[in-house]
């Protein structure tokens, strides 16, 4: 029988089976950054030993990072102190960092790509549930915790119980205002933010092939929001002309041996998956989510459901009063104050291009705040190269530097108690943009959108297509 | 890591699905650089008004509910990485969470810190739940070695599973860098078998 994906590159990365089916697994490239690293330090500290292979790993501040005044020491105390302690942890263990201030600077899954570091066919982690968005590429990337940050630092490999296998196709041509987000985020609401538990999860289909690397990056992201471990999508032409020329990728016949390679890496026809869905591009709407965990979305011209039947509709009603929204009730004119445009999920260079295009020549409503947050110094470079910073300034927007945000709202960037932010972020938690914050995920289009009329609209009304 | 074999225990009931890593320990109080002290931050913004006074009704504000076992709806533990959500509730003093689903990499969290992520069907847990209702103080036994979880009141049990080498790990104490470390060699044979 034929091999998925996955299987290949998984397989092709078992250093050592132990007995009861778990696998060594050795792990090609490494990303950390000052939040879930330092205790792994320590570990190696108390045990006496050093990183096993420093060339594997590359460090980046994002977390905590404020996004105006980079230049300046950070203000906040603690913050500092933990960004100041992954300098210090760096070069003592002899790993490289693109610290704050360094023009390769930016969130790890943004600066991952975009400096070649990921290739299709590597294993990937990182102390960071996100580390899905390589996946794109065609790797097997996923989060993990810090102990195993420091299994990684200490052997270059992790202990695992191979997941399972779903693919998740997406066939037809999405409408015009309907993005890769708006993709996910249907998906997700399909399967719920636990129905990918325990699978690793291909994304396959016309609609998949056709979308830039930037968009895949957006779906592999958002992996992690079904529970799965994470997600991939075979490399083609596309995946491998991204690769090719950044910094990090390899050169000249050592490139295109590499590609030969990253060609073989699809899922064979007869390949056995355990779990597999289908669904239709031309069904998705721009979406935008009601409650309080991704899975909780829908098409923006419906309504909020009625709790469920079976299960625990205290939660899902427990879910609707934090946010403020009732069952029956639609989001479309729905008045919001903050709109955040950034994270990982959609902070690269191709989301601001999107957002610029549908804001330019037009004014911001009044009651919005928007923050414009890029996802590393490249892209903040690019954008002003291209002039979007301007284009978002005169619409009354604030561009910003770069790092994680309001995503996660861990620096002064945070929602107010009790308002409603449209997010191109992925997480619409209780309190994730700040305490009592209430998020509603979309797709940057709809977030722009949503920033000039002052609440949600239906993307598709105002675009002039 | 602490050796986890046998906990006989009163359990603190979290009746609320999909509670994620966010609500187990916010962001802003991640920057700590070690590993102790987030139990003061446990479900901060459930437990505590944000002027820091305890929030009545809180289940971990009421001095009736008590005991090393946590006990939550379905999906516990979705959302981040962070495993200082697993550190927050070792921290706290739990060392079980028992619930229908627990999301992957929180699972695995709490295996690398002792604390015992235990699944049982969700008609059991909904039983817990009334156990716990109708006698706050009622006690449960956790025995790893068997792999059986017993309301004691009623002496209902069931088993539940978890993988054999984590089995082994907690028994002992052992976490998986010592065992990676002892595979160093074979570690070093697989780089050097591979031609890329
Ligand atoms: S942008 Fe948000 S989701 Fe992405 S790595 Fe940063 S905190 Fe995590």
């Amino acid at each position: 029988m034929g091999k998925t994906l996955f299987d290949k590159i998984w397989d092709a990365h078992v250093a050592h089976q132990v007995e009861g089916g778990i696998d060594v697994l050795y792990i090609d490239r490494h990303f950390i950054h000052e939040v879930t690293s330092p205790q792994a330090f320590d570990g190696l500290r108390q045990r006496g030993i050093p990183v096993f292979r420093t060339e594997r790993t590359v460090a980046t501040a994002d977390h905590n990072v404020p996004t105006r005044g980079q230049h300046l020491p950070i203000q906040e105390e603690l913050s500092r102190f933990q960004v100041d302690k992954l300098t210090e942890n760096c070069e003592a263990f002899g790993i490289r960092l693109y610290g704050l201030g360094h023009p390769y600077q930016g969130i790890v899954h943004v600066i991952g790509p975009e400096l070649g570091l990921t290739q299709p066919g590597m294993t990937i982690v990182c102390g960071d549930s996100h580390t899905s968005t390589h996946g794109a590429f065609g790797c097997i990337a996923f989060g993990i915790g810090t102990s195993q940050v420091e299994q990684v630092f200490a052997t270059q490999c992790l202990l695992q119980k191979k997941p399972k296998r779903m693919r998740i196709t997406v066939d037809g041509q999405l409408q015009p205002g309907v993005l890769s987000k708006d993709i996910i985020l249907y998906i997700i609401s399909q399967l719920s933010a636990s129905g990918g538990t325990g699978h690793f999860v291909e994304y396959a289909g016309s609609a998949i092939r056709s979308l830039s690397m930037e968009a895949r990056m957006t779906i592999c992201n958002m992996s992690i929001e079904m529970g799965a471990r994470g997600g991939l999508i075979a490399p083609d032409e596309k995946a491998i002309e991204y690769v090719r020329g950044r910094e990090f990728a390899p050169e000249g016949a050592a490139f295109e041996e590499a590609a030969a390679y990253w060609k073989t890496l699809y899922s064979d026809e007869d390949a056995h998956f355990d779990q597999e869905y289908f669904f239709r591009a031309e069904d998705i709407e721009p979406m935008v989510t009601y409650g309080t965990n991704p899975g909780m979305g829908m098409g923006i011209s419906q309504s909020i459901p009625e709790p469920p039947a079976t299960g625990n509709s205290n939660t899902f009603l427990k879910s609707l009063n934090y946010m403020g929204l009732k069952p029956g009730q639609k989001l479309e004119g729905q008045p919001v104050n903050y709109v955040f445009i950034g994270s990982c999920t959609n902070s690269r260079i191709e989301d601001l291009r999107i957002a610029a295009a549908f804001v330019k020549g037009k004014q911001k409503a009044d009651n919005v705040n928007v923050m414009v947050v890029p996802g590393s110094k490249q892209v903040e470079k690019q954008a002003r190269e291209e002039g979007l910073d301007q284009v978002f300034r005169e619409a009354g927007f604030d561009f910003r530097e770069p790092g994680c945000s309001a995503c996660l709202g861990m620096n002064e960037d945070k929602v107010p108690n009790g308002e409603y932010c449209v997010s191109t972020s992925n997480r619409n938690f209780e309190g994730r943009q700040g305490p009592g914050a209430r998020t509603i995920l979309a797709s940057p289009l709809m977030a722009a959108a949503t920033a000039i009329a002052g609440k949600i609209v239906d993307v598709r009304e105002v675009l002039d297509v | 890591m602490e050796k986890f074999q046998k906990l006989r225990s009163a359990a603190v009931p979290l009746p609320i699905e999909e509670v994620d890593t966010d609500q187990i320990i916010p962001a802003r109080f991640l920057k700590a650089t070690t590993r102790e002290g987030f139990g003061d931050n446990l479900f901060r913004d459930w437990r505590y008004e944000p002027n820091g006074a305890p929030r009545e009704g809180f289940i971990l504000n009421n001095p009736i509910y008590g005991g090393q076992i946590l006990v939550a709806g379905r999906n516990f533990g979705c959302g981040s990485s962070r495993e200082h959500a697993a550190w927050a509730l070792h921290d706290y003093g739990f060392r079980v969470v028992v619930s229908s689903f627990f999301a992957d990499i929180f699972r695995g969290n709490a295996l690398n810190n002792g604390l015992l992520p235990l699944q049982v069907p969700e008609s059991f847990l909904q039983d817990i739940f009334s156990a716990i209702e109708s006698d706050p103080k009622t006690e449960f036994l956790v025995d790893l070695e068997a792999q059986q979880f017993t309301i004691l009141a009623t002496s209902q049990s069931t088993g539940f599973d978890i993988d054999p080498y984590k089995k082994m790990c907690m028994l002992n104490g052992y976490d998986d860098i010592d065992f990676l470390l002892s595979l160093r060699d074979k570690i070093e044979a697989f780089e050097h078998s591979r031609d890329w």
